[in-house]
């Protein structure tokens, strides 16, 4: 199979993290002024010498969103259906090694979880699920996907990796999007937060994206966890993949996420940390490396920052979100995967939203899109 | 007036619904642009839900709504849709978009043609959104489309008609009207098309992402409406010929 792995094994991590931080206040400038902008724009872009851009660079960002995506801001939620995992994960709460009781959605219990979503007023759903092959395989997602097709415009996945048959089945039951964080580019250190289980395998993930669009998926997610890797190189690393996936698979359509790692019980501390300053400078450089790509931006983050992010580059955000299966209505006290952050309602971010000039969007997408 | 398929339009400025800060803002936009042809994104509207709030900032007497497609990357998908749209909107006029592409939103040319030639069949009111593509456009016309819409940049990107030698081609072949759509980014844009000839133009992102969209409407309306003007009035020609001397010719006189 053609991959990014090739692409990805021409770059050394060394190698790039120098030239980035090589970048002077004249390749920021140059970086700025482009019309089509390049992943050595990209590097500059997100380097130190970028830091004292970021007002220019927030001018560009909303200025180029806007066009492209209107004063909108898409509102999605995720149903975690499952804390099973037999993987370990430094990083994680539904990590095997953390002792404590799993549960996995049955489907009454998905249909009493999905009346409290519809109740909130969305269209647009992510399922999450941690990687279980005995359980939340793919027949279960297939039950899934039956059963709560009828109740939104739009799923999205966020769950284990599958080979390409598997999405292939998927798909025509209603999936459009599929998120797949590499979580670090870092191959080392990949394996050192990845020590067990079916996701330890650094490749097998890589291609993940690669297998999706073979597929033919409407819509992939790719991001990295920051704080587990130095981001400024993980973040070229994604740009470097997003450009290779968009000129391989030019009929899918690709969002981003950069979630901060946040505590979870018995969690691991950043190795990195992020700044709100750097993090609104690698949200700007992305826009301005790439106009179309969608960047959400999940609870995580805090109330101010996000307040202020919605004019800044993003495209979609997640409100009243549970990370923990049967969070809406069935055991809110089940694991959690992290803590969040911004605990406001929908209606009230919906307020946020429009206080700023933007319309929240519930619907963008339609299921009679998947006819075949 | 212009005429096409069944219906009549005063105003020769069709618009879009998408990317506006407010529902609200929406509504008085267009309503200050005068246009009577409003097209919407089957994607964005729930067509389960009789409240919803797009459709409901839509519901006035001069506005005809032009369900679109976009989002469909077949003509399969998109026939498909313009059934439900057909059911759901009780309109049988479809903007129809296909565009495989989603970096671009460039129309997919082959699967318009399969769409609209099956559409037409079913009795719809096509208005195929296309490449500037003279041939293209005579093919659709005999496929059975309404209208074509051609483009003058790719969408939303503001970006003017960077085709404009090929509508000129299309605007004088064409026996349907030519409606000038996306990549029109200032009223000059709009008066430009409509003086060539264009029969209408759509506008959206233009209008919608203004500073201030009603005012920006508004300019739309007076230009599209002097561009037409412009074009009944025929212009002068452009470029008179220098005659102040005559070095080539001027030994006849000798």
């Amino acid at each position: 199979m053609n991959s990014f792995k090739t692409i990805f094994e021409n770059h050394s991590w060394d190698e790039v993290k120098q030239s980035i931080y090589a970048k002077t206040k004249m390749d920021v400038e140059q970086a700025l002024h482009s019309n089509k902008r390049t992943l050595e724009d990209f590097k500059a872009l997100i380097s130190p010498s970028a830091a004292q851009y970021l007002e220019p660079m927030a001018v560009l960002s909303q200025k180029l969103t806007q066009q492209r995506f209107g004063k909108v801001i898409q509102l999605y939620i995720p149903l975690y259906l499952s804390n099973e995992c037999t993987n370990i994960c430094t990083y994680c709460g539904f990590s095997l090694d953390n002792r404590v009781r799993r549960k996995t959605l049955t489907e009454p219990e998905i249909l009493k979880e999905i009346a409290v979503i519809k109740e909130l007023g969305y269209e647009h759903i992510l399922l999450v699920t941690g990687e279980a092959q005995q359980t939340v395989h793919v027949e279960y997602f297939k039950k899934v996907l039956h059963l709560i097709r009828p109740y939104f415009a739009q799923v999205s996945m966020e769950v284990q990796p599958l080979s390409i048959e598997e999405y292939g089945e998927l798909i025509p039951l209603g999936l459009t999007s599929v998120l797949v964080y590499q979580e670090t580019y870092h191959q080392e250190d990949y394996k050192k937060h990845h020590p067990k289980g079916k996701k330890s395998n650094f490749n097998y993930r890589l291609e993940t994206p690669d297998r999706l669009g073979q597929a033919g998926i409407h819509k992939m997610g790719l991001g990295v966890l920051i704080g587990l890797e130095e981001w400024r190189t993980d973040s070229f690393f994604t740009a470097l993949h997003l450009q290779y996936l968009e000129k391989t698979y030019w009929q899918t359509r690709y969002s981003l996420s950069f979630p901060r790692l946040r505590p979870f019980s018995g969690g691991l501390q950043p190795k990195v940390e992020m700044s709100d300053r750097e993090l609104v400078q690698l949200i700007c450089a992305y826009r301005l490396f790439n106009e179309d790509v969608e960047i959400s931006l999940s609870t995580r983050e805090s109330e101010q920052f996000r307040n202020h992010c919605i004019r800044l580059g993003i495209t979609s955000i997640s409100a009243g979100s549970k990370t923990n299966p049967g969070g809406y209505a069935v055991e809110p006290a089940s694991l959690e995967q992290f803590e969040i952050s911004d605990e406001r309602s929908p209606e009230e971010i919906s307020r946020v939203i429009r206080s700023q000039g933007y319309e929240p969007v519930w619907k963008d997408w339609d299921q009679c899109f998947h006819a075949q | 007036m212009l005429k096409i398929a069944d219906k009549t339009f005063s105003s020769r400025l069709f618009t879009g619904t998408g990317k506006f800060s407010s529902n609200q803002t929406m509504q008085d936009a267009i309503l200050a642009s005068g246009s009577e042809l409003v097209t919407v994104a089957l994607r964005r509207v729930n067509l389960n839900s009789p409240e919803d709030d797009i459709l409901n900032h839509l519901q006035h007497p001069i506005i005809n709504l032009l369900p679109n497609t976009s989002g469909v990357r077949t003509a399969k998908e998109a026939i498909f849709a313009a059934q439900l749209a057909r059911e759901a909107l009780e309109t049988n006029w479809l903007k129809l978009e296909i565009h495989p592409d989603p970096k671009y939103l460039l129309p997919d040319p082959i699967e318009t043609l399969v769409a609209t030639e099956e559409l037409a069949k079913q009795g719809f009111v096509i208005l195929p959104y296309v490449h500037a593509d003279p041939v293209l456009c005579k093919r659709l016309e005999n496929a059975g489309a309404a209208a074509v819409m051609p483009l003058g940049s790719p969408i939303g990107s503001n970006k003017g008609l960077k085709t404009l030698d090929f509508l000129e081609i299309i605007v004088e072949q064409s026996n349907v009207p030519v409606i000038v759509d996306a990549g029109i980014g200032a009223p000059s844009d709009a008066a430009k098309a409509m003086e060539i000839g264009a029969d209408a133009v759509l506008v959206n992102t233009a209008i919608a992402v203004a500073g201030d969209p009603i005012q920006m409407a508004r300019a739309f309306k007076l230009a599209v409406e002097a561009g037409r003007m412009a074009y009944l009035a025929k212009l002068a020609k452009q470029g008179s010929i220098a005659v102040a001397s005559s070095p080539l010719t001027a030994f006849l006189d000798e």
